[in-house]
């Protein structure tokens, strides 16, 4: 379970959030949604202290995070598999060695059986045929099923989703959507995700926190979310309805 | 402000590499594949900035040295000691900034802003541990090796330039250079080396490790990163041939 605590967090003079209290409980997915730029990526790398936040408590299974040193805190990122918005992999190294990398380093494992995690892993991605292609030659999303397969292969307790349709098309976005709701109810892993695509979210979240106003000013199931009378809440969903329902969109 | 700010983030940095660079088993290969690109990759260019060096200065001296009451040997004893105690170490650190500290503040500097130096956090690595150290470390080894081969190549430019032109012969040269040679200076020519390729490698990493602002940022860093590694090594140099000799 992850507990965010009055968390607040700013940059120089300029608050990105105040006041955060949020918790997360094992084996729901939620969606942290808001407009760009609100500060949605940041929480989600104060959650694994990617990133420090001014005042606050992120407790994970009732430990707070930014208490340990930095070898436990090493160790517990490790809970933690992130797929980044603009996937992060590396580029000097093929797919299969991006997914492998955590492996080489992290466990015991010989050849053969790094060989058969990394395949499994690419498999769930369906990426299987593409495991020896340069990141280069990948599309926006084969990287991100690349990023995702990389970021399970740890086998992880949480999955963080950082905008994982951004810059996708419909399609390709709906794939990733799949992949969530897959990995989430296979794996049965807790799971983060960053989004402003109510689409993804209507299709993946059981929850909902919304961040607005330099606070997370509304959280709940995603049935509240729709007969919610929050003002802005209602206001951010309603500008995405016109992708939510394209059909009855009038031109 | 600003200056104080900087200079405590890269002793941070530096302190950071410093505690890390025990684990050795996570920069390991980072390190062998630092070795080659500092060193082997830039071999050549080395060898040609220390051959042109030589060949310039000799024809230089000469033309300054046009007397008969000055015999034609000091011409190697200049060339050959100015080779070794300043320009093999600085022109070679001169030219590194722009080849290897340019080139890691660009590496760095585009893993931060592609956020694949938090990936690597978020899996668990010491980034620091894993990209900076080797990178230092790799200047460290390195630099002092490319200053042997900027010295033989600077002397031998001078030679075959003192040849080619008949203002001074092979032997004559040689005989020079050996007149006022002492171990001493190679030594403080390494020293120089080594504190060089500290500062370049260390002044790049910092840069690139702390970029921001996509490629527009990377760009930046890489130029702060090579103008103040050329900056830093004029200054080094004038404080090491104050302390040392």
């Amino acid at each position: 379970m992850i507990e965010i605590k009055n968390l607040k967090k700013s940059f120089g003079d300029l608050l990105v959030w105040e006041d955060v209290n949020l918790t997360i409980e094992d084996g729901e997915t939620i969606a942290v949604i808001g407009r760009s730029g609100c500060g949605k990526s940041v929480l989600m790398k104060n959650i694994n202290a990617l990133m420090f936040p001014d005042e606050g408590e992120v407790l994970i299974d009732g430990k707070n995070i930014f208490d340990l040193d930095y070898v436990q805190l090493r160790r517990q990122r490790q809970k933690f598999g992130i797929m980044f918005q603009g996937s992060a992999l590396f580029d000097s190294i093929n797919t299969f060695e991006n997914v492998a990398f955590p492996l080489r380093y992290f466990t015991k494992m010989k050849e053969d059986e790094i060989t058969h995690e990394v395949m499994q892993a690419l498999e769930m991605v369906n990426l299987k045929d593409s495991a020896y292609k340069g990141t280069s030659e990948l599309s926006g999303g084969m990287r991100k099923r690349v990023g995702l397969a990389r970021a399970i292969i740890l086998k992880p307790e949480y999955l963080m989703y950082d905008e994982p349709t951004s810059g996708l098309d419909p399609q390709t976005s709906d794939e990733i959507n799949d992949l969530i709701t897959y990995m989430a109810d296979s794996l049965k892993i807790t799971s983060i995700v960053i989004t402003h695509d109510m689409h993804s979210v209507l299709k993946v979240a059981d929850k909902v926190a919304f961040l607005d106003q330099k606070k997370l000013s509304w959280s709940g199931s995603v049935d509240e979310m729709r007969h919610s009378d929050h003002k802005e809440l209602r206001s951010f969903v309603s500008a995405s309805e016109y992708q939510l329902k394209p059909q009855e969109a009038k031109f | 402000m600003q200056a104080f700010k900087e200079i405590g983030r890269y002793s941070y940095l530096l302190y950071e590499a410093l505690r890390s660079s025990t684990e050795l088993s996570t920069y390991r290969k980072n390190l062998f594949h630092e070795l080659v690109k500092v060193g082997y990759a830039s071999v050549p260019i080395i060898m040609l900035t220390g051959f042109f060096t030589g060949s310039v200065l000799t024809i230089q001296t000469a033309y300054q040295l046009e007397s008969a009451f000055i015999p034609r040997t000091t011409i190697g004893a200049i060339v050959s000691e100015s080779i070794i105690i300043e320009l093999a170490a600085v022109i070679s650190a001169l030219v590194l900034s722009g080849k290897v500290g340019a080139r890691i503040a660009t590496e760095l500097g585009n893993m931060r802003v592609s956020e694949q130096i938090d990936a690597l956090e978020s899996m668990g690595f010491n980034s620091v541990s894993f990209l900076v150290v080797p990178r230092v470390l790799g200047g460290l080894l390195m630099f002092p090796v490319l200053y042997i081969v900027a010295c033989v190549f600077g002397v031998g430019g001078g030679v075959l330039a003192g040849t080619l032109t008949g203002e001074v012969t092979a032997a004559d040269f040689m005989r020079g250079a050996q007149m006022f040679f002492t171990p001493w200076n190679v030594l403080f020519g390494f020293v120089k080396s080594f504190v060089f390729g500290f500062i370049i490698t260390s002044i790049a990493c910092y840069k690139g490790y702390y970029a921001s602002g996509g490629a527009e940022g990377v760009g930046r860093s890489t130029t702060e990163a090579t103008v103040m590694g050329c900056m830093v090594v004029l200054t080094a140099d004038f404080l090491l041939a104050m302390l040392l000799l």
